[in-house]
């Protein structure tokens, strides 16, 4: 018997035969950063997953939590991995009280369909996260993704309220709870967004809702140069408008949105062929504040010297919205290898742009540019091949962005590359950071090391 | 002999004294008095009260507590409403009130840096000029200090659209109480890795001291409104509540004022509550002059629809400071009718208000007081006001009982303790009411992460009978009224 049936058997003894799976083909597919678990489990309680967690603290062994799989390769390469912990068996409402907008709601829920229950009270949670159409709650809140609505509704820290989850203990704990405004207690379920399954497996989690607004609206504007682009940018942040979203694209970007949007027969605006740089605003509220920003960004506009400014119509909102939204998921797969790193820096400048920008063109690979809020740029680089010359140009990349957003006060976090790169640059994150005041945190959690080890910055 | 003077070691007072120099260094008793009490109901006294200017002299004079093995506790400006800011412990205070300097004002990327002893409201008076202020506005803006609303996480009337501390603070410069010195978060508030930020906002001075503060500031709205709705019962309010909130209008404010309240509060400050009324609603909506417009009549017409007698509009600046003076200076008021006040601070559903304060009315009958409301109507954070003689002992113990049973009626309806006061040594004993022992086992591995010896503010948020050592005070046991 191999080590991989006596692992898979004994937790069939303890979980039940049915929660345990252990054919190679479905291992495969739940393998992270090249590594293969010796069985998935499924629980069909918080109490089922705090029993796997023990049974791994008893056989020491590693278990690693997982959603949908949409985002398993954000993070280091996991240290060790013998469990799969799939949480998606676990995807009720817990509660809902729409006249007080909180919700309840297990981990293993999907985004897509939670957008369905919210929708029907006029309801629904700024997570506009990509692979929004698997993606579920617990895995989007352990991944730390960015939303796209985050210019208006915060990040997940701003409106989760409260967290169940299973230690590295094999307890279950909770944090926070089911009302707005809360302080009693450490607020421990923060701790959890971007934990990358580390701290323990979230089995709940308690947010609050939003109202749908009634209106939306969209704006597009295109400029020959980036400083331009950045100015008209810096003016829309100064006027103060109320924005669900702020994004600006290089060429390189929008072209490629819009042949993805051709190829799928969706609409899109045609302008984005153009070789300029882009700068999308999305907006909602009454039909009143909506026509007035519009007015408002226009009146911005002018004198900018535009290439291109003009309201989007709502599917082109509604379809270019997504596409921003989706972006880490077309990025990564847009080309034979390709490196995204997410740098967040405190000042945004075109230098640093320009910069990113150049190297790539030094190595003569195409990159795609995205300027999010909060001073975030999506970086990719784009190879043609899988080579060894492509991907020492890709890491190259890498270690340059890097140091780039280093030399500005900011970070930069590698979200996908192939993964002799990713492996190559684990250990160069943790410069940035505090370890060792991270690595309390994680013991504290996980005394003995048995939940995603290694995964987070620095390898903790 | 002096009981304070003899509990301090006297080489500690020496080795803090040449460090700090003599004017910064309190140890006298009545000296001491002034720092027995914060805003609550509670009560201990420090050995030493000592004034730190830098980052450096804390954590040295962190370093010192910790030879002698004497606990360390920070204050503010001392107007906290759960005895945060008290020595339960005994030992040294470390009052922040002269590190109050405004380092670094970034206005192209809406961040200041401050020091912990800056005043809320100066953060705001010294960015105004630009358009910009820094959103969370305890009622105790004016005297509260940032540090005290860090480490309590405070809230404010404008929270409810805006959130609380947590949500303006993008990094912090902290000291252990190993004396080292850390910073995490980041100045766009996106730091990799865990978000300690996150974590120590509101740990209530028990993981670290806080001795720098980088805050997020706010861009001003273009346009406010504050409305004045008018009811003849409480529950027409609440209702009217619960339907603003349902509805999905998200006014920068809606408190409320009980009948019995505003008349306390008009006789003093005169801002024109009605004198007559059951209850009153102060809204405010902010925004672009078309939403501000649009939420402004959705209100008044959900206020009507729930039998608003009446809703007035501020017709101007003077009249919208006004109404908001009479809601900042309640507090005030009410020490003219009773010597004492106990504020309450539990949260509940917004959708379970009216069942709330119904609960709250039967609680007051059945020990006696009339328990006056005036709270954050819009986010569910009750403060319920029990007055009392603290001559009187039996009335004082029947206040305890009587705010015990209104927290448990909180978390019956799914609330919780504290919606921004913090848990303190006041509620410290009733967290049992909404955690386990696996959750305090983690809290406690949390806690003893940073602060193993809880030499750093002990005898505050876990209950003392609460398993696994706990808090393990060196010097005197607490005094005072704990829950």
């Amino acid at each position: 018997m191999t080590a991989t049936a006596d692992v898979a058997g004994r937790l069939a003894e303890t979980i039940g035969p049915k929660r345990v799976v252990s054919a190679a083909e479905e291992l495969a597919a739940y393998a992270v950063d090249g590594l293969v678990p010796s069985a998935i489990v499924r629980p069909g309680s918080p109490e089922e997953a705090a029993e796997v967690v023990r049974f791994a603290l008893a056989e020491k062994l590693a278990v690693l939590p997982l959603g949908s799989r949409s985002k398993s390769e954000l993070g280091l390469p996991p240290e060790r991995y013998d469990v799969a912990v799939d949480m998606t068996g676990l995807h009720a409402i817990a509660h809902y009280d729409a006249g007080d907008l909180t919700l309840s709601v297990d981990a293993g829920m999907p985004l897509r369909e939670l957008e369905m229950h919210l929708k029907q009270q006029g309801q629904f949670l700024p997570l506009a996260v990509p692979c929004f159409e698997s993606a579920t709650v617990g895995g989007t809140i352990a991944s730390g993704i960015d939303s796209a609505l985050r210019l208006q509704y915060g990040s997940a820290r701003d409106f989760l309220i409260g967290a169940e989850f299973v230690d590295g203990t094999g307890q279950l704990c909770k944090s926070g709870g089911r009302v707005v405004k809360n302080v009693t207690g450490y607020d421990l379920h923060k701790l959890l967004i971007g934990s990358l399954g580390t701290l323990g497996i979230i089995t709940r989690l308690n947010f609050r809702t939003f109202p749908l607004a009634p209106a939306s609206g969209g704006h597009l504007a295109g400029f020959e140069e980036l400083q331009a682009a950045l100015e008209f940018r810096g003016a829309i942040e100064k006027a103060g408008l109320p924005l669900a979203n702020l994004e600006v694209m290089n060429p390189r970007a929008a072209a490629m949105i819009r042949a993805i949007l051709q190829r799928s027969g969706e609409v899109s605006p045609s302008e984005l062929e153009r070789e300029q740089w882009f700068v999308y605003a999305s907006f909602e509220g009454s039909k009143e504040v909506v026509q007035r920003i519009a007015e408002e960004l226009e009146k911005i506009v002018r004198g900018m010297n535009a290439g291109l400014s003009r309201s989007l119509e709502n599917s082109e909102e509604e379809t270019l919205g997504g596409m921003l939204r989706e972006s880490f998921e077309w990025l990564r797969w847009a080309s034979a290898a390709s490196v995204i790193c997410r740098l967040a820096l405190p000042m945004l400048s075109a230098h640093i742009l320009a910069a990113l920008a150049q190297m790539a063109e030094e190595a003569v690979l195409n990159a795609a540019l995205l300027v999010r809020s909060a001073g975030i740029v999506y970086f990719t680089a784009l190879a043609q091949d899988a080579d060894e010359t492509a991907i020492a140009a890709l890491a190259k990349i890498a270690a340059g962005a890097k140091a780039l957003a280093r030399a500005e006060k900011g970070y930069a976090t590698l979200l996908h590359a192939p993964l002799a790169i990713k492996q190559m640059l684990a250990a160069d994150g943790a410069i940035e950071i505090d370890l060792p005041m991270q690595q309390r945190v994680k013991q504290a959690f996980d005394p003995s090391g048995v939940v995603a080890p290694g995964r987070i910055v620095g390898g903790i | 002999m002096n009981p304070s003077k003899a509990s301090i070691h006297p080489a500690l007072l020496r080795e803090i004294t040449s460090l700090l120099g003599a004017k910064n260094v309190l140890d006298r008793a009545e000296d001491l008095l002034l720092y027995e009490f914060d805003g609550s109901v509670e009560k201990a006294t420090p050995d030493l009260v000592v004034f730190s200017r830098t980052t450096e002299e804390v954590s040295r004079i962190v370093k010192l507590a910790a030879r002698h093995e004497v606990p360390v506790v920070g204050r503010g400006a001392g107007t906290g409403l759960s005895g945060g800011a008290l020595a339960r412990g005994g030992g040294v205070m470390i009052v922040f009130a002269r590190m109050n300097k405004i380092l670094e004002i970034d206005l192209e990327a809406c961040r200041a840096v401050v020091q912990p002893g800056v005043v809320n409201l100066d953060i705001t008076r010294a960015v105004e000029h630009a358009g910009l202020y820094f959103a969370p506005d305890p009622s105790s803006a004016k005297s509260c200090t940032i540090g005290g609303n860090v480490a309590e996480n405070a809230g404010g009337p404008h929270t409810l659209a805006y959130g609380v501390t947590t949500n303006h603070i993008a990094a912090l410069q902290l000291v252990l109480p190993d004396g080292e010195i850390v910073r995490v978060g980041s100045k766009n508030g996106d730091a990799p890795g865990y978000d300690l930020c996150g974590l120590f906002v509101g740990s209530e001075g028990t993981l670290a001291l806080v001795t720098e503060i980088t805050v997020k500031l706010a861009r001003r709205p273009e346009a406010v409104k504050t409305l004045l709705a008018i009811f003849e019962t409480i529950e027409d309010a609440c209702q009217a509540v619960v339907e603003i909130t349902a509805s999905g209008i998200t006014p920068a404010a809606c408190e409320m004022l009980d009948g019995w309240t505003l008349r306390v509060v008009e006789d003093y400050v005169h801002a024109g509550y009605p004198l007559n009324s059951g209850a009153v609603l102060l809204l405010e909506v902010e925004g672009l002059r078309e939403a501000v417009e649009g939420q402004a009549a959705a209100i008044e017409s959900v206020c009507k629809q729930c039998r608003s007698r009446e809703v007035r509009l501020a017709k101007d600046d003077r009249e919208r400071d006004l109404l908001w003076k009479g809601r900042k200076n309640a507090f005030g008021a009410l020490g003219r009718v009773a010597p004492s006040n106990y504020v309450l601070d539990g949260v509940i559903p917004r959708s379970k208000l009216p069942l709330a304060l119904e609960r709250i009315k039967e609680i007051g009958k059945k020990y006696g007081f009339n328990i006056g409301n005036i709270f954050h109507a819009g986010d569910g954070n009750l403060h319920p006001i029990v007055l009392y003689d603290p001559r009187d002992a039996k009335q004082f113990a029947n206040g305890i009982t009587a705010a015990r049973e209104i927290i448990h009626a909180c978390v019956e309806m799914g609330g919780a303790l504290t919606g921004e006061h913090g848990v303190g040594m006041e509620k410290n004993e009733l967290m049992g009411l909404l955690f386990s022992d696996a959750d305090f086992a983690l809290m406690r591995r949390v806690h003893d992460a940073f602060n193993p010896d809880s030499s750093l503010n002990p005898g505050k948020i876990f209950p003392l009978s609460k398993g696994c050592g706990e808090i393990r005070i060196r010097k005197k046991e607490a005094v005072g009224a704990t829950l």
